[in-house]
């Protein structure tokens, strides 16, 4: 009886390990020489060039000061540093040997073209609601128009056994998304359009949908906030804790200006989202996607901002000083903040009202923190402007006690250990680019 | 090498990427109106404008204004005529001056932004911008004078 168990359940096992490998196993596809510009329209090649910049494929793909496209963009993920792969058409250390299928299978199933599991830093379990003509059309791009670079990846450094990459097939099947694009018959054709690039190769919820323990996207919170690359990226839904809600304008204002007067500004790894990104995609595309997310928002659209109750209040608020003898918060905020961030009755766009910015009343000051410690560039929020960077100005103590005062000014409860946990965000590594 | 716009001049810089905009200003490009005072961002003495607003250049890395418009108290008029520029020679403000010209480049953001700041205003926008001869009241003054000449005069700023 005991040999009937044991003989039945080695069985099962094999039997399982035999299927499971044929699921985890997939063949090489045969290498090629690089297709030419003449193979493709100028047209598909255009398509391409929006769509990859659309993807912010060259923001993961190229690290500060080096060659676009050409990889060794560092990631510090829970699980180890990646180091992003050489998308260039180089044949030797690229894509150059790649086929459209080859690119095909890696966009939909995270394949590469021998056949091994690439890891799920990169989305394809987005990429995989693109059409194949958008598919194509970033091949095309990519194989004709970007220079080759004749560049090797670094080794990553994720422990064993998380490096066996046949087990990715199992994180596939337990975890990734593999449907294509459904649409959705009971939203307008605009809505649709947003959805399928948002979900798509925009891959928003690759930051903003959390993850579980293992990295998977958690579908049924979807855009609902996360911790990413040591920011937050907030929630995008009515779960969003901003004190004004965002309507497809104020998404649509934020995606082209870098700026929601009534939000805040696009800093850290949205900046280039927004100015390296979507600002390729045409205005009706933009629109699309900020209608999209309004949805989720759930913000009604006729609602007016300037006639908010909470806006009113920050802006009342303001005109109330504490004791600057007293309060210290107040005294270096009035000094060191105060000159931009002041608005008089009315909000004045590069104004920002931090009272009111979604920053300050978020669950953790990570993204309030950071902006304080390092600023923002003139790449990022609004186009041209800049604000300072306190890092090496402020103390820890002197930063919480600005912080403290803002998130208090708000309304809001204070944050648990402020000071060690703008010391932990001050040490975070920095290496968006 | 950093790359942006002075007065309205393209400019290069052969400097490392986190050297402070004052001192790219001030020691390789030789526009000696912008003042190093604190150091920390909390002294105003130090103010520039990027893309139109008020900046402390002191602690503003050059790598982060990269292709910006930057204006300095040399650039702010073409005759030293600004409304505030007038206003300021007007009611005498200066006493030793060191501060001013981060003063009056703090004052020209906030004209803009607030066309006709009340005293709360004032305090609030200019109370980063530090004075050791107490000059405030006087700073006040005219720029109140200043904006009533950019009302009076359609001036525009």
């Amino acid at each position: 009886m005991l040999k009937r168990i044991v003989y039945g359940v080695s069985g099962a096992v094999i039997i399982g390990l035999g299927l499971f490998s044929f699921y985890a196993w997939n063949p090489s596809i045969d290498p090629i020489t690089p297709p030419v510009k003449s193979d493709y329209s100028q047209q598909v090649i255009e398509q391409g060039k929006v769509l990859a910049a659309a993807g912010y494929c060259s923001t993961c793909h190229t690290p500060a000061g080096g060659k676009p496209y050409a990889g060794n963009y560092e990631m510090h993920t829970e699980f180890g540093t990646i180091y992003s792969s050489n998308i260039t058409p180089d044949v030797e250390t690229g894509i150059g040997s790649w086929s459209e299928e080859a690119f095909n299978r890696a966009m939909r199933s995270g394949v590469s073209r021998d056949g091994h599991h690439l890891l799920p830093a990169f989305p394809f379990e987005h990429f995989n609601k693109m059409t194949d003509e958008d598919i194509r059309a970033v091949y095309a791009y990519i194989m004709t128009s970007v220079p080759a670079v004749n560049q090797v990846k670094k080794e990553n450094g994720i422990p064993f056994p998380l490096n066996i990459r046949w087990l990715q097939a199992g994180w596939k099947l337990l975890f990734a998304d593999t449907q294509s694009f459904q649409t959705n018959d009971n939203k307008s054709e605009q809505w649709n359009r947003g959805a399928y690039l948002a979900e798509g190769i925009a891959h928003c919820g690759a930051c903003h949908t959390p993850r579980n323990a293992l990295g998977g996207e958690k579908y049924d919170q979807m855009y609902q906030g996360a911790d990413i690359d040591g920011w937050i990226a907030p929630s995008l839904t009515a779960t969003s804790t901003s004190p004004i809600p965002w309507r497809a304008q104020d998404f649509y204002e934020y995606l082209t200006t870098g700026n929601s007067p009534y939000h805040g500004s696009a800093a850290g790894p949205m900046a280039p989202v927004m100015h390296k990104g979507l600002s390729a995609l045409p205005e009706h595309d933009v629109q699309a996607i900020s209608l999209y997310f309004a949805d989720h928002s759930g913000a009604n659209e006729s609602d007016d901002p300037a006639a908010n109750a909470n806006l009113q209040a920050a802006i009342k608020a303001q005109h109330t000083q504490a004791d600057l003898r007293i309060d210290e918060g107040a005294r270096l905020y009035a000094t060191a903040c105060q000159a931009c961030h002041y608005s008089s009755d009315e909000l004045v766009k590069g104004r920002p009202l931090l009272t009111l910015g979604s920053a300050t009343h978020l669950e953790q000051p990570t993204n309030l923190v950071n902006v304080i410690l390092d600023g923002v560039r003139s790449d990022q929020g609004i186009s041209g402007v800049v604000m300072p960077g306190f890092r090496d100005a402020l103390s820890d103590q002197d930063i919480s006690a600005i912080v403290a005062y803002l998130r208090q000014s708000a309304g809001q409860k204070p944050w648990p250990e402020l000071q060690q946990k703008v010391t932990e965000i001050r040490n975070q590594p920095r290496f968006e680019q | 090498m950093a790359k942006f716009i002075l007065n309205g001049e393209s400019m290069t810089a052969d400097v490392e990427s986190d050297t402070p905009l004052l001192w790219v200003i001030r020691d390789e490009l030789n526009m000696t109106g912008t003042k190093f005072g604190c150091g920390i961002g909390t002294c105003g003495a130090c103010t520039v404008h990027v893309g139109g607003r008020a900046t402390r250049s002191c602690i503003t890395p050059v790598s982060s204004v990269e292709g910006a418009e930057i204006t300095t108290i040399e650039g702010l008029s073409e005759k030293d005529d600004h409304p505030l520029q007038v206003s300021w020679k007007n009611l005498q403000v200066p006493q030793c001056g060191y501060c001013q010209s981060g003063q009056i480049m703090q004052a020209a953001a906030l004209l803009k932004d607030i066309p006709k700041p009340t005293d709360k205003d004032i305090d609030a926008v200019m109370g980063g911008n530090l004075c050791r001869c107490m000059t405030y009241v006087r700073i006040r003054s005219a720029i109140h004078e200043a904006a009533n000449a950019i009302e009076i005069k359609g001036v525009q700023s």
